[in-house]
């Protein structure tokens, strides 16, 4: 498949995150069929795609979760598949990852939830470990929920607790996989308010991984769309609009194939 | 023609047969590499700084508090079946003073370990691979690794050490819970004080006979949370998953338990008597 680039990167800013020729497969399924992918610093890519075309897997590999077969993925200019697990770790100090689902640990609580990247890597005492997070959850709009176990709490909750805790060591990127899926419209664009909001106030990198056609066009600077594990077209909503391809239009437009 | 497709047909299943054997040697092979790969990952995790110290607390105490009421129970019901069994048959042999010390010496030196294991198998194996199943498939444990934590070193050399301590402690409690219920079972047929019961069933009773049997159960906590925690982290597909992995992680955990035992008698018979 040849892949359109439209616009890489910024051009000018040097990438944060490179994503060069990435193969992965998962035992005979060939899921990532050598992916190229270059984020710049405070930009947001969101990253587009059908059910099963290795989106999340994209991101997963970006944080060193997933082993690529071949190819390299650097994030800062480490090559991070390359680094030994405590570098790894080091990196990934600096990358926020909000999960699908939210990911929080059942056993704890909000508070604790959010409480627990700052108790392992942050040096804060405990009162102001205690302020850190109640910030935090003020700027998801979650303070009243502190106390309460995430299985007493929506999906949308949940997510935005995710996000708490993603933001909590202050990362200089951030990893979104689909943020809205399973939301309402409200909660939907309240998640993508509040990742706007953090652009704008942090200058955060960020992927964004999602089908929310609306959500992306929202929250991103370019868009890429992935096609039988490679990037068929990325660039901007209008570059992606101005495309002759039939399966970009066909995405663009939502209709059925 | 009708002789050579029932031919063919013969050797096609013969062929998916022999396929379908070769397939499960394969896996087969393949769990015991994995598990040989976990197992050294999870002793490099656990000697190695930082050590998660409050974690280790948290789990010790969980392991602790339910499998408790467990062994002492187990321990409790196979006292009274012990010295049942045991009496009846040395009535027949006229040799019913030495009750006590049978049923004592059987209980600390074989029951109660194993029964321990394997109750502390049923309890312990079933909920960490349950849980760690279920943080599994809802990704907890990759957000755990995405915020830069080392969860062998936290989720499960945590879990496993606490299993290592914390079945010599339970040991104790299913013997003493036995020795206690064999003497009530035994004064209730015979009258036979407590203090009687007790000189006459620790009477010949070394250290040796008492510090390696209890002390085996170390490895039954070895091979409990090892193979919870390999069977839980590897899980996947969703809450089946996770119930395969619960499941797994108690037969898989019993059987070897027992394996480990046969092993462990004759190595105690050698080297400590």
């Amino acid at each position: 498949m040849q892949e359109t680039q439209l616009k890489p990167g910024n051009g000018k800013k040097a990438p944060q995150v490179q994503v060069s020729l990435v193969h992965k497969s998962f035992g005979n399924q060939a899921v990532l069929k050598g992916i190229n992918l270059e984020v710049a610093r405070g930009e947001t890519l969101s990253v587009l795609g059908r059910s099963g075309t290795g989106k999340s897997v994209l991101l997963k590999l970006i944080i060193g979760l997933h082993k690529p077969d071949s190819g390299s993925i650097c994030v800062e200019d480490k090559e991070i598949t390359k680094l030994p697990p405590k570098a790894l770790n080091e990196v990934r100090k600096k990358i926020g990852f909000l999960f699908q689902q939210g990911a929080l640990y059942d056993s704890l609580t909000v508070e604790e939830n959010v409480a627990f990247p700052l108790q392992r890597h942050s040096s804060m005492s405990g009162e102001g470990r205690k302020e850190r997070v109640r910030q935090l959850l003020a700027q998801v709009g979650m303070e009243g929920d502190a106390h309460k176990m995430p299985g007493e709490i929506s999906g949308g909750m949940q997510k935005r607790a995710g996000l708490a805790r993603a933001l909590a060591l202050e990362p200089d990127i951030l990893l979104f996989d689909e943020p809205t899926s399973g939301l309402d419209p409200i909660t939907a664009k309240e998640i993508c308010e509040l990742i706007l909001r953090l652009q704008k106030e942090r200058r955060i990198t960020s992927i964004v991984v999602t089908h929310d056609m609306d959500g992306a066009r929202a929250v991103s600077d370019r868009l890429a769309l992935m096609k039988d594990g490679q990037v068929l077209i990325q660039g901007t909503f209008d570059d992606l609009r101005k495309s002759q391809d039939p399966f970009v239009n066909q995405f663009l437009s939502g209709s059925e194939e | 023609m009708a002789h050579m497709t029932t031919g063919s047909g013969l050797l096609l299943f013969q062929n998916l047969h022999v396929r379908k054997i070769l397939r499960g040697f394969v896996s087969f092979f393949e769990w015991f590499g994995d598990l040989g790969v976990f197992f050294g990952r999870l002793v490099w995790a656990t000697i190695t700084p930082p050590y998660e110290v409050k974690e280790f607390l948290h789990q010790f105490d969980e392991l602790g508090a339910k499998s408790l009421p467990l062994a002492a129970l187990a321990g409790a019901a196979t006292g009274v079946v012990i010295t049942l069994s045991t009496r009846d048959s040395l009535v027949r042999f006229g040799a019913k003073s030495f009750l006590p010390a049978v049923a004592i010496f059987s209980l600390i030196k074989e029951s109660g370990p194993v029964i321990t294991g394997l109750v502390v198998s049923g309890r312990a194996a079933a909920g960490i691979g349950a849980e760690l199943g279920a943080m599994k498939v809802t990704e907890q444990i990759d957000a755990m690794e995405a915020s830069a934590v080392n969860t062998y070193k936290y989720l499960a050399a945590t879990r496993v050490l606490a299993c290592v301590l914390m079945l010599p402690l339970l040991t104790l409690v299913t013997d003493f819970c036995g020795v206690l219920t064999g003497w009530l079972t035994h004064t209730l047929m015979d009258g036979i004080s407590l203090r009687l019961f007790l000189q006459h069933g620790f009477k010949g009773m070394t250290f040796k006979d008492f510090l390696p049997p209890t002390f085996k159960t170390m490895v039954f906590g070895v091979i409990i949370g090892v193979v919870a925690c390999f069977q839980g982290m590897r899980t996947s597909g969703g809450t089946e998953g996770v119930e395969r992995a619960a499941t797994s992680s108690v037969v898989l955990a019993s059987l070897l338990i027992i394996l480990a035992d046969v092993l462990l008698v004759r190595l105690i018979l050698t080297f400590c008597s």
